[in-house]
């Protein structure tokens, strides 16, 4: 039993080893390819320092909107299991699942110019989503989404009720139980949720260049940035990615105290 | 057992690789096409394989520009049908071609609008109409750059309301009524029939796409690959190639 017991450890030690080689490999090889010169001119390109700008601006509001919508959702499925809410559970886990382009051409079919309410938006305001940064925004926060949602809802399950429950009894109104015991004990919980679904947002392509196209200015984010790229010389598209990295890698350097606490 | 799932997970893992068993090496031959070959392509590998029933032919079909990165980061490819000279051109300056590359096909480019030509396209020269949304393809890709030749040739300024990553992206753009008019091949908009209207160019401005294929150094079956590249200039594929839309070269 004890032999078998230092085997598994050491499968695990060295599965440990493997995801870590697995995550740093692609990175090492972009690194190694980078044409380091051009990184830096890179990041002074105006139509660089253009989709960066775009794709922040895009990636927070979307975070934002996920965050408005998702919260109050991640309350209600975390409530007393119902048939309801396994629906609801499966609708918002879809996004997730389905392939981002898939999800950009369902978009379209709802919001583009035929589509079942994006009809109504063009002949009542004359605005229409797609080609527009709001297109963007509604891109990635369609696929964000989910991973608020599901990572809130995680955190509001696994909560200790105890204190919520002492609030009660001693006469806290609810709304003054959600604000002064529970959200601030979900925090982390909600700075994970948050987190996650900024990164997708960020790195949101399929949906985006589907539904919302792909326009220097209005709707190329650095993603589409990097793909269009690719397509006139790899060199570039790496320079842009390890912008991209260097980006995203500093907020959660600066962020990680408040995301990540060391215990 | 807490081991269970894990050994479960470890053996899953063994047996997944053979599920991917592929052809041998020695009558495989994998050939990368530009996407705008799919559907005749499709028709040629039917037909190659009644003329070569030994060779197995794998077809990979992606955007000219993808092709051309996995085959630079060393893809085992015989044969490259490329949707433009100037893709060819780059593989070609990096020793990347075995044999130099024969213009197997050419086409040429179409308005493309929803069915029914509903916004009153004529030509060219509408594309410049502020009414109208337009997209194309971007510069970097093969459809895109020949659709911009031919603006500035008729003497319109291009421009586009998003530059689609592929010519099918154009087409289904317009198809969904996104947009009122776009530039495609003229392959393509046969194949996608009824779902948008193509409007010919005028003959004073035609550009004409040329299909170039050619035989790679990465390849493992040289002889395959030439045999394919035969079919493709023989008779009988030149006719399957002009039932697709496409101009012999």
């Amino acid at each position: 039993m004890r032999a078998s017991g230092r085997g598994l450890d050491l499968v695990r030690r060295a599965l440990v080893l493997v995801a870590v080689a697995f995550l740093l490999l692609p990175l090492l090889g972009l690194l190694g390819r980078a044409p380091w010169g051009e990184v830096l001119a890179a990041v002074r390109r105006p139509e660089v320092v253009e989709a960066l700008l775009l794709s922040l601006r895009c990636s927070l509001a979307a975070t934002a909107l996920a965050a408005l919508l998702g919260l109050p959702l991640a309350f209600w499925l975390a409530g007393p299991g119902s048939l309801t809410r396994q629906l609801v559970r499966i609708l918002v886990t879809l996004p997730m699942v389905l392939p981002p382009v898939v999800s950009g051409v369902a978009l379209l079919l709802a919001f583009g110019r035929n589509g079942l309410v994006g009809g109504f938006l063009v002949e009542s305001f004359g605005f229409g989503l797609p080609f527009t940064s709001w297109g963007v925004i509604v891109a990635e926060c369609y696929v964000a989404l989910p991973f608020f949602v599901l990572t809130a809802e995680g955190g509001l399950r696994a909560r200790d009720r105890r204190p919520e429950e002492a609030a009660a009894t001693l006469g806290a109104r609810p709304v003054t139980i959600v604000a002064r015991i529970t959200l601030p004990a979900l925090l982390p919980t909600l700075s994970a949720a948050l987190l996650v679904s900024w990164a997708r947002a960020l790195g949101e392509f399929g949906a985006t260049i589907t539904f919302a196209g792909n326009l220097a200015g209005s709707t190329r984010t650095m993603p589409l940035a990097v793909y269009a790229a690719l397509e006139t010389g790899p060199e570039t598209a790496i320079a842009l990615s390890l912008v991209l990295v260097a980006v995203s890698a500093g907020i959660l350097v600066l962020m990680r105290k408040h995301w990540f606490p060391i215990r | 057992m807490k081991s269970g799932p894990l050994l479960l997970l470890l053996a899953v893992l063994v047996a997944l690789p053979g599920c991917t068993a592929g052809a041998e090496a020695s009558t495989r031959v994998r050939v990368f096409a530009a996407s705008s070959l799919t559907a005749s392509f499709t028709a040629l590998a039917a037909a190659f394989r009644e003329v070569e029933p030994e060779l197995e032919l794998e077809l990979h079909f992606a955007g000219t520009p993808t092709l051309v990165l996995q085959i630079r980061e060393g893809a085992p490819v015989d044969v490259f049908a490329s949707a433009d000279e100037t893709n060819m051109d780059r593989l070609a300056a990096q020793g990347r071609l075995r044999e130099p590359p024969l213009v197997f096909a050419r086409n040429r480019l179409a308005i493309v609008t929803a069915p029914g030509n509903p916004r009153g396209v004529r030509g060219l020269a509408d594309l410049a109409r502020e009414d109208l949304v337009v997209v194309l393809a971007g510069p970097e890709v093969p459809a895109g750059r020949y659709a911009r030749q031919l603006l500035r040739q008729a003497g319109v300024e291009p421009r586009s309301r998003s530059d689609e990553a592929s010519v099918q992206a154009v087409v289904n753009r317009v198809a969904l009524g996104e947009a009122d008019a776009g530039i495609a091949y003229v392959t393509d908009l046969r194949a996608a029939g009824a779902r948008v209207e193509a409007i010919p160019i005028a003959d004073g401005a035609t550009i004409l796409a040329r299909y170039p294929v050619a035989l790679l150094e990465a390849g493992s079956n040289p002889e395959g690959g030439r045999a394919f590249i035969a079919f493709l200039r023989s008779e009988r594929g030149q006719a399957i190639l002009a039932e697709h839309g496409f101009l012999s070269p």
